[in-house]
């Protein structure tokens, strides 16, 4: 069980090779072996989605997967989302709404957003909105959280159309 | 939604707007940027050289005598350091509690490990230190506590007291608040009204856990500890205290935090054992809870039950309550001693003459998780329990309940008024308000009217869906002190310092609006440094919506002290008067000649060792006090619209209005957020979430899954009405805070809504309405009602 396995994975777009063990799960491996802490832990069980990450495009819950089966995937993080140097649409918008508070669930929220327009730039509003009803935050009552997500919609699809073109 | 402001002060209209006016804008806020970019620094982000990570055993048994705790496995294990029990404390006290006039709780403080008895499921019965948090958590996984359950637990406040140890019973106290000959108004009344209500267990729950990373420098003899907040001052003298040290050895530091809500900041088992840990084994050490043990050891809060009685006259006017509480403390009295049932029958009253009052708490203690505040602590239940009585007074007389609610409201002209009781260790004295205007804006706001018809249509349509209201006074700006400096760097950034607490409120934004508004600056120059014992020697955290009035007005007053000093010294520079100068922007303007320097060069021209300087003191700087004996009491209205589901008993938010008057909006959108944040929390509270436990003490809601917490899909349409029609006359600026008013009159509105959906008045006589709850409420209300007894 102590035993320690490489794993190689793209995150964010380098590739990196790490070693940890098999139950380590891929919430503790981006934390602690990859040093990137914008993902948060806030349940462990699979409920709460501050541990939203992209996995091969799709978002995933990190705290419900083992770092060993993220071998050979593309992992994007919070810390992937922006341009150099800059915020994404997505960003920027939690701010101008004032759509976070705390901000620990805040990068789970801004993945899931991402990640489902991305995999689905049809995705209508009602079901974007839907959608967000998947993660749990405890500061916000929810409110500007959808404003931001339908305020920065279009730009996110805009580009998932065009990457996808 | 960025344009939003506030309705502007008067002001003189020959002058241009200043730039820096920011008091009652909208603005964006300064804690964002790491946050959204995944930089921020929570304590589980840090990690030390040669650290070791805790991990705790806990209680599997409500109650019971420990009659061996086998750590022997755990010992041996590859990467485990040490593994202690109580014995392996020595003398380490208890965990103090805040002193209070509430004498005799002193036998039942928490001691950091088990102690010859385990008293709630959750509590620390040992702890094991290990190289790595995997590791640690297999090692408690083989340590054994061997525990005699020789009673049965007590899981109800009413029931009859036990031992918490020999001969020290589970009933410490029962407080006592009143005024007046309630027994002769009880002879006279018209009518006599006798609700039985309970709230049950909720608490805060933040997203991110508790946490706790502790270092020891064993040369300097120095302890930092980062993650316990919002009192961060408090908890280092604490600290000091515990282990025999001089607070100036003992630092405490703030990172980011994720959600406080009250329960998070305050000394638990945990911080004390992760620090004395530290400095014994010489290795950094870090905690960090799973989400399962914070369902079962972190605060929980809001268990009571009410037997109130009215009398009222013929007309409606109360004569005089007489309410009878009993608090559900739990297993221990922790830091807050018993503050919330203390407050809770000193603030009962809330917006209303009552002529006499006669109110006892029971303060007991159970064999569940300890109890402490939460989020409008005592104004929740309370609220609950007083508007559930006007709205019986109101079927009982006939009287329609908005019209029996404006015959007994306290009247404007009646401000300040003196309830003769104390709160909070304070004289509960109401500073200002207009709880009669407020209410005729919120039924204009939410079109109560409209509303009260449209739930009707939707009734004789088959729907069940109904109205209700609820009024409330919050309380705000607890003193006794803050202290803030002020400084203008060389750079022309500002850096603000002060002991108060961030928990993720926006207070950095906040405090810098202020400060940039006083001084002529850009807000965004400013950098507000908090929650770091190390930088300021004195502070009271962020607690009871305090940090916009007490931070707020003395860093106003540092500002303007700074402010002083900058135009005096432009003065000199410029050559001219200093009455001549304007700051704005940050920029120093002479009125008459235009000339101009900027903060940063004034600020130069202060340094220590600036020729220009003169006599002056050094430094472009200022510190400032303020102090404040009494609390100001913000009030507002909820007004719900709820549908039913009669089939399943599920209660849906509809929509939602809420009207505050907040004396003086420093950022509106930010007082909204945590409004519209507070009712999420405060929704739950009504209608999901519990923590509830078997008859033999054991949690049942350790996960999300079975403590429901409000997810987008629960949350109404919410409208904020934010008002200033009453500013605080007890600080310049009429600030009163924001923090709990979303929360506050959440469940008495939405239980008023049910009974009305239903057109069962008087029908919801306990939180959380859960469908259980209501399907049997119902068959029990209408045999009742078959009986005529309901």
């Amino acid at each position: 069980m102590s035993d320690k396995t490489d794993i190689t994975l793209t995150v964010n777009g380098t590739e990196r090779t790490i070693s940890c063990v098999p139950r380590k799960t891929l919430a503790d491996a981006l934390r602690e072996d990859c040093r990137l802490t914008g993902t948060h832990v806030g349940c462990e069980h699979g409920v709460c989605g501050a541990c939203t990450v992209m996995v091969n495009g799709a978002p995933v819950r990190s705290c419900l997967m083992f770092a060993v089966q993220a071998e050979g995937a593309e992992v994007r993080t919070v810390e992937g989302l922006a341009p150099e140097g800059g915020l994404s649409e997505l960003q920027q918008a939690f701010i101008d709404n004032h759509a976070l508070q705390c901000g620990f669930c805040t990068p789970g929220f801004l993945m899931l957003i991402t990640g489902a327009l991305e995999k689905d730039p049809g995705m209508s509003d009602e079901d974007l909105t839907e959608v967000l009803s998947s993660n749990l935050c405890r500061c916000t009552g929810y409110r500007n959280i959808v404003r931001a997500a339908l305020a920065a919609a279009p730009a996110i699809r805009a580009r998932a159309r065009e990457a996808a073109a | 939604m960025q344009d939003q402001t506030t309705p502007p002060l008067p002001q003189d209209h020959n002058k241009p707007p200043r730039k820096s006016a920011y008091i009652g804008r909208a603005v964006t806020r300064l804690e964002d940027r790491p946050l959204v970019s995944g930089t921020g620094r929570f304590v589980g982000d840090m990690d030390m050289p040669h650290q070791l990570w805790a991990r705790v055993v806990r209680s599997a048994h409500a109650t019971g005598r420990i009659t061996g705790i086998d750590i022997s496995e755990a010992l041996e294990m590859p990467g485990v350091v040490a593994v202690w029990t109580s014995k392996d404390l020595g003398d380490l006290p208890d965990i103090p509690f805040r002193a209070t006039r509430i004498e005799g709780l002193g036998p039942y403080t928490q001691p950091c490990l088990a102690k010859g008895r385990v008293r709630y499921v959750g509590e620390p019965v040992a702890i094991v230190f290990a190289e790595d948090p995997y590791l640690a958590e297999d090692a408690a996984e083989t340590v054994f506590a061997d525990i005699d359950e020789d009673v049965d637990p007590i899981l109800d406040a009413r029931a009859e007291p036990g031992e918490f140890a020999p001969g020290i019973s589970t009933a410490p106290l029962t407080l006592t608040k009143g005024y007046g000959d309630t027994e002769a108004a009880f002879a006279e009344a018209a009518h006599v009204v006798e609700l039985d209500l309970a709230i049950g267990r909720h608490s805060g729950i933040p997203m991110e856990t508790r946490g706790a990373l502790a270092a020891w420098d064993k040369g300097r003899e120095r302890l930092d500890l980062w993650g316990a907040t919002k009192r961060p001052h408090w908890n280092r003298d604490r600290l000091a205290e515990m282990f025999g040290l001089s607070p100036s050895q003992v630092a405490l530091h703030e990172p980011h935090v994720g959600g406080g809500f009250g329960i998070r900041g305050e000394l638990y088992p945990e911080d004390i054992l992760v620090c004395l840990a530290a400095m014994r084994l010489e290795r950094p050490v870090k905690w960090i809870e799973d989400r399962r043990e914070h369902m079962m050891a972190a605060n929980q809060s809001r268990e009571q039950q009410h037997l109130i009685r009215a009398a009222v006259d013929a007309e409606g006017r109360l004569l005089a309550i007489d309410e009878t509480l009993h608090h559900d403390q739990g297993a221990y009295v922790r830091t807050h001693g018993a503050r919330v049932a203390d407050m809770s029958i000193g603030l009962l009253l809330g917006p209303y003459r009552v002529p006499a009052y006669a109110a006892r708490a029971h303060y007991r203690l159970t064999a569940k998780t300890p109890a402490a505040t939460y989020r409008a602590p005592s104004r929740f239940e309370s609220t609950f329990v007083r508007e559930r009585l006007i709205d019986a007074i109101a079927a009982r007389t006939g009287i329609d309940a908005l019209e029996l609610r404006r015959r007994n409201f306290i009247a404007s002209d009646e401000m300040p008024f003196d309830r003769q009781m104390t709160a909070l260790e304070s004289d509960v004295i109401l500073d200002s308000g207009d709880y009669v205007g407020l209410l005729g804006k919120a039924e204009a706001f939410c079109g109560l009217d409209a509303l009260r018809t449209e739930a009707a249509g939707r009734r004789a349509r088959g729907e069940c869906v109904g109205v209700g209201l609820a009024y409330f006074v919050e309380k705000s700006g607890l003193g006794p002190s803050e202290l803030v400096r002020l400084t203008v760097q060389p750079d022309g950034s500002i850096e603000i310092v002060t002991g108060a607490a961030s928990l993720g409120q926006g207070m950095e934004t906040a405090v810098a609006q202020i400060a940039a508004d006083t001084l002529g600056a850009d807000y965004r120059a400013c950098r507000v440094i908090h929650g770091d014992t190390d930088r300021i020697a004195h502070g009271w955290g962020a607690h009871a919506s305090r940090v916009t009035v007490m931070t707020g007005e003395a860093t106003r007053r540092a500002a303007e002290t700074v402010r002083e000093k900058a135009r005096e010294m432009a003065a000199a520079l410029l050559d001219c008067a200093p009455e001549g100068i304007e700051i704005d922007g940050g920029v120093a303007t002479c009125r008459t000649s235009g000339a101009s320097l900027t903060l940063a060069e004034i600020a130069a021209a202060l340094d220590p060792v600036s020729p220009r300087r003169g006599d002056r003191e050094p430094g472009l700087a200022a510190e400032a006090w303020y102090h404040n004996k009494h609390m100001n009491y913000p009030y507002g209205a909820h007004i719900a619209l709820v549908v039913v589901d009669a089939e399943t008993g599920r209660t849906k938010l509809d929509r939602y209005w809420i009207s505050y008057d907040v004396g003086r909006a420093v950022n509106p959108a930010m007082i909204e957020g945590q409004i519209v944040g507070g009712l999420a929390q405060g929704l739950g509270g009504a209608l999901l979430e519990e923590f509830r436990f078997d008859d033999q003490g054991q949690p049942l809601s350790v996960t999300f899954a079975d403590y429901l917490m409000p997810t987008s899909a629960e949350m109404p349409d919410c409208q904020v009405q934010i008002l200033q029609d009453a500013p605080s006359p007890l600080n310049p600026l009429g600030v009163k805070g924001s923090g709990e008013a979303g929360v506050t009159g959440s469940g008495a509105a939405i239980a008023s809504a049910i009974d009305d959906a239903l057109q069962r008045p008087g029908l919801v006589t306990r939180l959380p309405v859960t469908p259980q709850y209501l399907k049997a409420r119902i068959a029990e209300y209408d045999a009742a009602r078959a009986e005529g007894s309901e």
